[in-house]
């Protein structure tokens, strides 16, 4: 290898999450990924892009049969009174909270590795509380009644009743989305600003100075944003945990033998986490590929990533085995029984399948050669997603089939109407990902400026 | 059509490749009595504020109280709603059941801190500003990619034209011009 191209090493032998770039470079490498013109838009983007408006197509006609002909149409049943819809809810949000934990946790911890996947897993954070908001929209019957859900003064003189979980659900995905929208526009206006500067036509000039409310990077201006930005972190960290223990809640409130356990608010977050590394980067691995990001998103990134992911999910399986564990200490007749009928019963499939992709997928990514090798920990990801579906699915839909009273037993499946819904949200994800992509610089800019700027400092440091 | 309103100097601005000198820059100018400037970069720069003899922003102080606001407010809400206009008996339990009153109060405590963080801030930066005389300089768009930019204004109680061009060109920038606020 020629030594005038070789990549500096720090004292540990990595290497830089950033090398061979100025400001200008950097700069203008991720803007011009926006600005291509549309004959240059590599065929990748076309591909996701139609495959996702032919799924979305799906979700419309899922929703417009839902709403005129009601929940009927759905397999839910009594016992199983809760099923896609909520195990759809719980996938999707959980994926949304890898954005917010990289781009807020990790800047609390002072991670730069956080600032080149932030912008793109903050978008998928959005994205995903959009779909996962679809399904507790929907699934009330009468969306248009929907602000029911909300206190507001009414001609029945009633308010809503604040001891339950779902009510909690209800404000804590509502503040989760509107901070993770202002903190993701945040975090945009300073990019907005290069867009404008790096933009030709125009009027695509005026659409990114109009985004960018005419940001000037005037040094005042600098200044409360980044102490904004701190104090958006400092409450998004909270947020983000709170988000997931709520929703955990919805389940561990009740007393339903496989619901009722204290261990559900933090094996949640760690689930959640779990599965939204996974999505950031089943995403990241082809966009890095195809966009010429190497430089930007390294392997040592995707080292990273997997390790977080490889952490998390060990939490989840210290999860499944306290589960286990809980069933057969409580001594309570119906608890064990819940743990036999997961490992034995009628949908024992989900729950070693689920063993197999989330326990047992994961082990691999203990090898260094496996986390930076991009295909098998795309595989991998894969897996994670779907056992993530899975656990929700053993969750609700085990528990419920079979609780205290065996007279009312039943099974449950899903209607063509259930998965239409359910795949017809991953077309809607698809085409937000892929719009974002193309409308808005989807690595975060001026934080890539930042490290630019602070890794010349530290350099002319050294010498 | 004619424009009745007198366009006047705006002020006379640097342009500078490095971040060095724009930090110099600024602390000459300073130094030297100019108190209505401002540095324009593509970055926050350390230690730009002090050398344009700023304080420390009160936007933490703002987003507390209105944080504390939220959390005291979201709480007295429930409480008026489930144990004044409403009382609920719910299994013999007290209407005042205050720990499940928490996660609300909790949410709504984030939600008022951060609407109070990024409206604060976008506020107090007097943005959205969609015209700005420093856009009338010169190759202004390198301000968001790697140029720096420092502006005196005509503001300033000493400024004269001539005075501060040959001030700002004694910190080797790459050009030095003279905007108005049209």
């Amino acid at each position: 290898m020629d030594p005038s191209t070789e990549i500096p090493r720090d004292p540990d032998g990595r290497t830089p999450f950033i090398h061979g770039h100025d400001l200008k470079s950097v700069s203008e490498k991720i803007a011009d990924v926006t600005t291509l013109p549309f004959q240059k838009v590599p065929k990748f983007w076309y591909g996701g892009m139609l495959i996702g408006v032919a799924v979305v197509q799906l979700l419309f006609l899922a929703i417009y049969t839902l709403i005129t002909r009601g929940t009927g149409i759905w397999g839910l049943n009594i016992p199983v009174a809760w099923g896609f819809a909520i195990i759809n809810f719980v996938w999707w949000i959980g994926i949304g909270h890898a954005g917010t934990l990289i781009s807020a946790i990790l800047f609390l911890f002072q991670q730069d590795w956080r600032m080149s996947i932030a912008r793109f897993a903050e978008a998928m954070t959005l994205f995903a509380v959009v779909c996962a908001g679809l399904f507790p929209l929907l699934h009330v019957g009468r969306p248009w009644m929907v602000y029911w859900l909300f206190p507001y003064p009414n001609t029945l003189g009633m308010w809503p009743q604040f001891r339950s979980p779902l009510l909690w659900d209800v404000f804590a995905v509502s503040t989760y989305a509107t901070v993770s929208i202002m903190f993701w526009f945040t975090g945009l206006v300073p990019d907005l600003a290069t867009m404008r500067a790096k933009a030709e036509a125009p009027w695509i000039k005026k659409f990114y100075h109009g985004l960018s409310l005419g940001w000037t990077g005037a040094a005042r201006h600098w200044h409360r944003y980044e102490i904004a930005y701190l104090l958006l972190a400092g409450l998004s960290t909270p947020l983000v945990l709170s988000v997931h223990s709520i929703v955990s809640l919805d389940f561990a409130v009740s007393n339903e033998p496989g619901w009722h356990t204290t261990i559900f608010p933090p094996y949640f977050v760690a689930g959640a986490i779990f599965a939204g590394f996974a999505m950031v980067l089943t995403f990241m691995i082809p966009v890095r590929a195809i966009y010429g990001f190497k430089d930007l998103l390294t392997e040592r990134h995707m080292n990273n990533m997997c390790k977080v992911m490889l952490f998390s999910g060990l939490i989840v399986a210290y999860g499944y085995s306290m589960e286990l564990f809980f069933g057969w200490y409580s001594g309570s007749v119906f608890e064990r029984f819940m743990v036999l009928n997961r490992l034995t019963g009628p949908y024992d499939w989900s729950y070693w399948a689920l063993i197999l992709c989330n326990v047992i997928a994961p082990q691999f990514l203990w090898s260094y050669k496996i986390r930076t090798n991009p295909l098998y920990v795309f595989i991998i990801c894969q897996f994670i997603s779907v056992g993530m579906w899975l656990e929700r699915f053993v969750i609700v839909i085990i528990s419920l089939h079979r609780d205290f009273l065996d007279s009312s037993w039943r099974m449950y499946a899903g209607t063509r109407w259930d998965w239409a819904m359910y795949i017809g949200t991953m077309g809607l994800f698809l085409c937000l990902v892929f719009i974002f992509i193309r409308t808005l610089p989807i690595i975060a800019i001026f934080e890539m400026r930042e490290l630019v700027h602070k890794n010349e400092d530290h350099g002319e440091d050294a010498h | 059509m004619a424009s009745y309103r007198e366009i006047s100097t705006y002020g006379v601005v640097a342009e500078f490749d490095d971040a060095h000198k724009v930090l110099d820059a600024a602390n000459a100018a300073r130094e030297a009595g100019y108190t209505v400037m401002e540095a324009y970069s593509p970055v926050p720069v350390h230690g730009l504020d002090e050398a344009l003899g700023r304080k420390r922003s009160k936007l933490p102080w703002f987003v507390f109280c209105v944080g504390a606001t939220g959390c005291i407010g979201g709480f007295f809400m429930q409480y008026w709603m489930a144990v004044v206009d409403y009382p609920w008996n719910v299994g013999g339990r007290p209407t005042l059941s205050w720990p499940a009153f928490i996660p609300v109060t909790f949410e709504l405590t984030i939600l008022s801190s951060a609407l109070a963080t990024v409206f604060g801030m976008f506020g107090r930066n007097g943005l959205p500003r969609p015209h700005h005389p420093i856009f009338n300089t010169p190759n202004f768009d390198r301000s968001a990619l790697d140029h720096y930019f420092l502006c005196i204004e005509a503001e300033d109680p000493t400024f004269d034209e001539e005075k501060v061009t040959a001030f700002l060109n004694g910190f080797g920038p790459e050009a030095v011009n003279t905007i108005t606020d049209e």
